[in-house]
């Protein structure tokens, strides 16, 4: 079972505008929940996810409690040349994932 | 349909209306027989319409519908995998008309909540004292891109029995051997929450004899489910490898389908099946919404205690169409709901006080002839909604003869209900 599950076009022309997906699957505990013997249940969130397109940054959010668990991110771009996405997810107790996807842009 | 009109009358409902709240805690209008509309014959509003009558003989009852007859979705998960007949799935409303209920054989067009009159379609009203909304679902075409009523005719929902059911049928027997079956689960709210794994599991019971390369993927926009851990018990027991499910959080949620060549997408995946069950987003039946007794959820919300629509005044909604909490959409929640109901009413005429309902339901699925399980739940008013006060589920280990004796219970509850709501 895949934590990051990424949608990335295969294939777009130059200039096209082109929607990626990214969905990380985590728990999102917001530290301000406490058990039933009244201990808080400590944070355990995403705080940020980048994107990376053939090594330049092209999207990067920073994220808080409020956000829901198995963060659901989608956003666009301009298909600008061949090459590589990478993503990256960084969390609470040294949570860090990584996916990455090719293009092709002709 | 014999209607009278009185100017003066009608004068007196408006200013009723107006003081809304007053009028719905008054016996109204007790110099008549008091009369009760039903509009729609289901399990819930066959079984309201009944309990009118048998708590209040004096009650003018109609049942307003427009199919000659009730085509029942209960069991017909198993009319799709062909071990059973849609025949057996339908009743008449003979019985219940026996027992002096006016059967208004015709679909109500328009309802008027301050002139209490329900309007049909051929130009004729019907005056009520009290209207009941019993509408069931209506599959919302415009939730899922691409998901229209023609589509439905190429992708079915069987989420109605009827000529779904049996379309659904005819596809999966046509399908070769090592076609794929894709099985599209909405989000919640949705009628009868277990029914779609009961329907993968029966589908592959068929697919198991008949079909063995075949296989199903459910693709599902909840992570959770009812009754979860036993189908994924019963899947691995005795249909190992041949169900997959993609929930939420793994970017199961169906976001466009595409009728003409069968795709099913999702935000991550794109899916071409030789079988497509796509079942859509749901709200409350079409009249709930023309009365204004449905939200902008596209459901009813009520009173708990009388089933008295919230938004409209001498209104009640009961069964599928309602918001009812902790209650899920089910027949035996909408029978149980529809007698509550009519308790309710029949009180309120008669202007005695009302005890908070207490209601049962049970749900069974059937995953193999023979094998069976269930969860049966008591359901209360808490805090002005419907909150689950026990709950029983089948136990997780259990001999094959407690599944098989479930299996016959399911069977039993199933003849109960209907002999009990149709006669």
């Amino acid at each position: 079972m895949p934590s990051a599950l990424i949608n990335v076009p295969k294939r777009a022309k130059r200039g096209d505008v082109i929607e990626i997906k990214t969905l990380m699957s985590h728990i999102m505990e917001t530290g301000y929940r406490h058990t039933a013997s009244g201990s808080v249940v400590p944070r355990d969130i995403i705080t940020s996810f980048a994107c990376r397109y053939n090594g330049a940054e092209i999207f990067r959010a920073d994220f808080f409690p409020a956000i829901a668990a198995n963060p659901f991110i989608t956003f666009f771009t301009t298909a600008t040349e061949s090459g590589k996405l990478d993503f990256e997810w960084i969390g609470d107790k040294g949570f860090s994932e990584t996916a990455s996807a090719s293009i092709t842009v002709e | 349909m014999a209607v009278t009109r009185h100017q003066t009358r009608r004068d007196l409902v408006r200013a009723a209306a107006v003081a809304a709240a007053a009028a719905l805690a008054c016996p109204a209008f007790a110099q008549a027989a008091p009369r009760v509309a039903v509009i729609g014959g289901g399990f819930g509003g066959a079984a309201c319409a009944r309990a009118l009558r048998r708590l209040d003989v004096g009650l003018q009852v109609t049942l307003i519908e427009p199919s000659k007859t009730f085509t029942a979705c209960p069991f017909s998960n198993e009319v799709i995998a062909g071990l059973r007949e849609l025949s057996l799935q339908q009743f008449t409303y003979d019985k219940i008309a026996a027992e002096g209920i006016t059967i208004a054989a015709q679909a109500a067009a328009k309802i008027d909540v301050l002139a209490r009159t329900i309007g049909f379609a051929d130009g004729t009203t019907l005056s009520y004292d009290r209207l009941v909304l019993a509408p069931g679902i209506d599959m919302r075409f415009d939730a899922l891109p691409g998901y229209d009523e023609a589509a439905a005719e190429r992708m079915p929902h069987a989420w109605k029995a009827g000529e779904q059911t049996l379309l659904l049928r005819r596809q999966i027997e046509a399908v070769d051997d090592g076609g794929l079956i894709v099985i599209a689960v909405p989000a919640a709210p949705l009628r009868c929450p277990p029914a779609p794994y009961e329907r993968a599991s029966l589908i592959a019971h068929y697919l198991k004899t008949k079909k063995p390369r075949s296989k199903i993927l459910v693709l599902d926009a909840k992570d959770n489910y009812s009754q979860q851990k036993l189908f994924e018990n019963a899947w691995k027991e005795l249909y190992p490898g041949m169900i997959e499910r993609i929930g939420l959080s793994q970017g199961g949620r169906v976001t466009s389908v595409n009728p003409a060549t069968n795709e099913i997408v999702t935000d991550f995946g794109n899916y071409t099946a030789a079988v497509a069950n796509v079942i859509p987003p749901q709200r409350a039946g079409r009249i709930a919404e023309i009365a204004g007794a449905a939200d902008r959820t596209g459901w009813c919300p009520i009173d708990p205690v009388t089933f008295a629509s919230k938004l409209v005044p001498n209104v009640h909604v009961i069964g599928d169409a309602c918001i009812a909490g902790g209650i899920p959409k089910s027949a035996s929640a909408a029978s149980a709901q529809g007698k509550a109901c009519a308790a309710a009413i029949v009180n309120t005429l008669a202007g005695r006080p009302l005890d908070p309902p207490r209601l049962d339901g049970a749900c069974y699925n059937i995953v193999a002839p023979g094998y069976g399980f269930s969860l049966k739940g008591i359901y209360q008013p808490k805090d002005d909604q419907y909150a689950e006060t026990d709950v029983t589920t089948s136990p997780l280990d259990a001999p094959p003869d407690v599944r098989q004796l479930e299996a016959e219970q399911a069977a039993d509850w199933f003849k109960t209900l209907t002999v009990d709501t149709f006669g």
